[in-house]
């Protein structure tokens, strides 16, 4: 265990371990063994009311309280850093109630729930990700009702997505949807992949690690299991394409990694560094050792 | 630069010491104790009791302490604290008509057997400030008649069910569900609906009642019959084989009478609509009322055209925690999404032409 993974911290007895009743974890992980036999499916689950506001993780909280063993190390992100106020207290909440050791390193983490992006560093067999997703349904914007759009996934009868997508290139020459960017999982299920920003799309293809989704407020969780094929929704002459930045990383310099633009001053005058805090880390300690 | 722009530990633990600070107020005027909001806010105490779906006025008191008077972040906290409770048991149905009331009210009838009785109620007082209340005063309550007796009180939608003037309401005897274990399902049965009415938000339930007696999805309702009282709680434990009362609690019941002109294979009848709150909660309990009538169009052939009878839009909005949270975490970051948004509008406006200038006029 390297110095980046904290050391294990005391569990708060008073409640069980990750909080959620051991009857509860198991009714999630009955649907997670469904939303794997069935990836990109949207399995409904009894989810509970967890003592953070819906909206801001409880989808991902519960289903890592129903995986999370004793040994795991976790790893918990928020618009890619480890530092921002919702992962220090989503993490913090796990700290407490289940004692396990926790880390901001993306290859130490067995278990890395987060919000809104997939780390940059690839991800390997035997790690999990859990998203917190809002909006499980990747339909609802175009048929707001549930009972609907249930059947428009029974069906597969997605033409109304791409009737949108291609309404987009009619309209502005381009797809616009630059997150929530709707994929199609092993040639059946239209998903969203939480409101990651479409340049994270690829990395979910024939990923090697586990991907779990949890909407709480929903009451949704599906998954994508490890080697599935994931495709971005597109067309043949509009091919899907991720975001480029003409800039790079203020601090490491990477001009592959999803930057955030910062505004230093009122002329607004702009910087922009990675959204990956620990890939931005690991590169800088990399280069200081180079020099 | 970075660590001034990202959140940490400290930012948060200060904010909680701010918060407990702020809600403390001027030291030196005394401690709100829970109990004096348990004895003194009974009101809010009901709400926060009722759509926290937990019946416990002290944990109830101690959830609006905490939340400083917001009572949708106590109702929340109640919630949360109800995630970790055991289930038991579940209790008998509660049989209202021997409820120990201390209000009943029909606006159907003049009189009514067992009478009205209007009992402690903000009704017919004039909303004009009581400025004897910024002085300490004693409230000793009405002249009380010795030996007076509750007369009983049968329901008055008995009454006309007497006449076969309304529409009965039958127990299917189908087993019961419970939204807060299940995941929502659409089309919902009745006791689905119910349930989640009950933990509705009173402010959303009050609109969209009040929308149906503006003339969306109209169905004008009569109040048959308000009853608020105690009523005792019954379980059955399987290893006793017979019924035991747990306790009493408070309870306030609605049952809307409304007008059914009848199809070619029904008679013309009243229908109704029910409502039911933990403790004195009456806008709660009519609203309620008003709203579950108009979610049953579908099942008296009505056209479903408003919002109030569209039971997938009410059942998955109605719920103030659901709602809240959602609303709130428009304040959790959002940079990434945003800065792919930026990244499009930039992108969308350096391929599009120019728009061109309006300067001859308007």
């Amino acid at each position: 265990m390297s110095a980046a993974t904290q050391n294990r911290p005391v569990r708060d007895e008073a409640y069980n371990f990750a909080y959620l009743d051991e009857q509860t974890k198991r009714m999630i992980r009955r649907g997670l063994l469904k939303a794997v036999a069935i990836p990109g499916y949207q399995v409904p689950f009894g989810g509970r009311e967890m003592p953070l506001p819906y909206g801001w993780g409880t989808g991902g909280m519960q289903l890592t309280a129903a995986i999370l063993g004793d040994d795991d190390v976790l790893k918990v992100i928020d618009q890619g850093a480890d530092d921002t106020t919702n992962a220090v207290s989503i993490r913090r909440f796990f700290a407490r109630t289940a004692g396990v050791a926790t880390t901001e390193r993306t290859t130490e983490a067995t278990v890395i729930q987060t919000r809104h992006r997939t780390p940059e560093t690839p991800l390997q067999a035997g790690q999990i990700i859990v998203y917190q997703v809002p909006i499980p349904e990747p339909l609802r914007f175009i048929e707001p009702s549930e009972t609907e759009t249930r059947t428009m996934h029974a069906l597969n009868d997605y033409g109304v997505m791409h009737v949108k997508l291609y309404e987009d290139i009619a309209t502005f020459g381009h797809i616009a949807t630059s997150y929530a960017y709707p994929v199609m999982v092993d040639d059946r299920y239209v998903m969203d992949p939480s409101p990651n920003p479409k340049f994270d799309n690829p990395k979910m293809d024939m990923c090697p690690a586990l991907m779990l989704s949890g909407a709480g407020r929903e009451k949704r969780l599906y998954a994508v299991p490890p080697y599935t094929r994931v495709v971005s929704l597109d067309f043949e002459d509009h091919p899907f394409e991720v975001q480029k930045w003409e800039h790079h990383c203020a601090i490491c310099g990477s001009r592959e990694s999803f930057l955030d633009e910062l505004i230093l001053d009122d002329a607004g005058t702009q910087s922009f560094v990675c959204s990956d805090t620990d890939y931005c880390a690991q590169r800088v300690i990399a280069q200081e050792g180079k020099q | 630069m970075y660590v001034a722009v990202k959140g940490g530990e400290k930012a948060i633990d200060n904010a909680h010491a701010l918060l407990a600070k702020r809600r403390r107020g001027d030291t030196s005027i005394p401690e709100l104790s829970v109990e004096q909001i348990r004895q003194q806010m009974p009101l809010a105490v009901a709400r926060v009791m009722t759509e926290g779906s937990l019946y416990d006025e002290q944990l109830a008191a101690l959830a609006i302490k905490q939340a400083a008077g917001d009572l949708v972040e106590a109702i929340f906290l109640l919630r949360a604290y109800r995630t970790t409770l055991p289930r038991f048991c579940a209790s008998l149905p509660l049989d209202t008509v021997d409820m120990q009331l201390s209000r009943r009210l029909s606006a159907t009838f003049k009189d009514v057997p067992g009478g009205q009785l209007l009992g402690p109620t903000f009704d017919y007082t004039h909303r004009l400030l009581d400025f004897s209340l910024l002085a300490d005063g004693q409230f000793p309550g009405p002249e009380q008649q010795e030996g007076a007796a509750l007369q009983p009180c049968p329901r008055v939608s008995g009454l006309l069910a007497k006449e076969g003037l309304i529409k009965l309401e039958v127990d299917n005897d189908e087993p019961v569900a419970d939204i807060t274990r299940d995941p929502p399902e659409f089309p919902a049965t009745r006791a689905q609906r119910l349930q989640a009415l009950a933990r509705g938000d009173e402010g959303f339930l009050l609109a969209l009642g009040y929308s149906t007696q503006r003339g969306y999805g109209r169905n004008h309702p009569f109040a048959g019959e308000i009853r608020i009282g105690d009523v005792q709680v019954w379980i059955e434990p399987e290893e006793l084989g017979f019924p035991i009362s747990i306790g009493s609690i408070q309870v306030s019941e609605c049952e809307m009478v409304n007008q059914f002109v009848g199809t070619s294979s029904e008679p013309a009848q009243f229908t109704r609509g029910y409502g039911l709150a933990f403790g004195h909660a009456e806008r709660k309990a009519m609203s309620m009322a008003q709203v579950d009538r108009a979610l049953r169009a579908a099942e008296y052939g009505e056209e479903v055209v408003s919002a109030a009878q569209q039971e997938e839009f009410i059942l998955s909005h109605c719920d103030n925690v659901d709602a809240a949270g959602f609303s709130s975490h428009l304040k959790l970051p959002h940079y990434v999404d945003f800065q792919s948004e930026l990244e499009l509008v930039r992108k969308l406006r350096k391929s599009a032409p120019a728009p061109t200038t309006q300067e001859d006029g308007q």
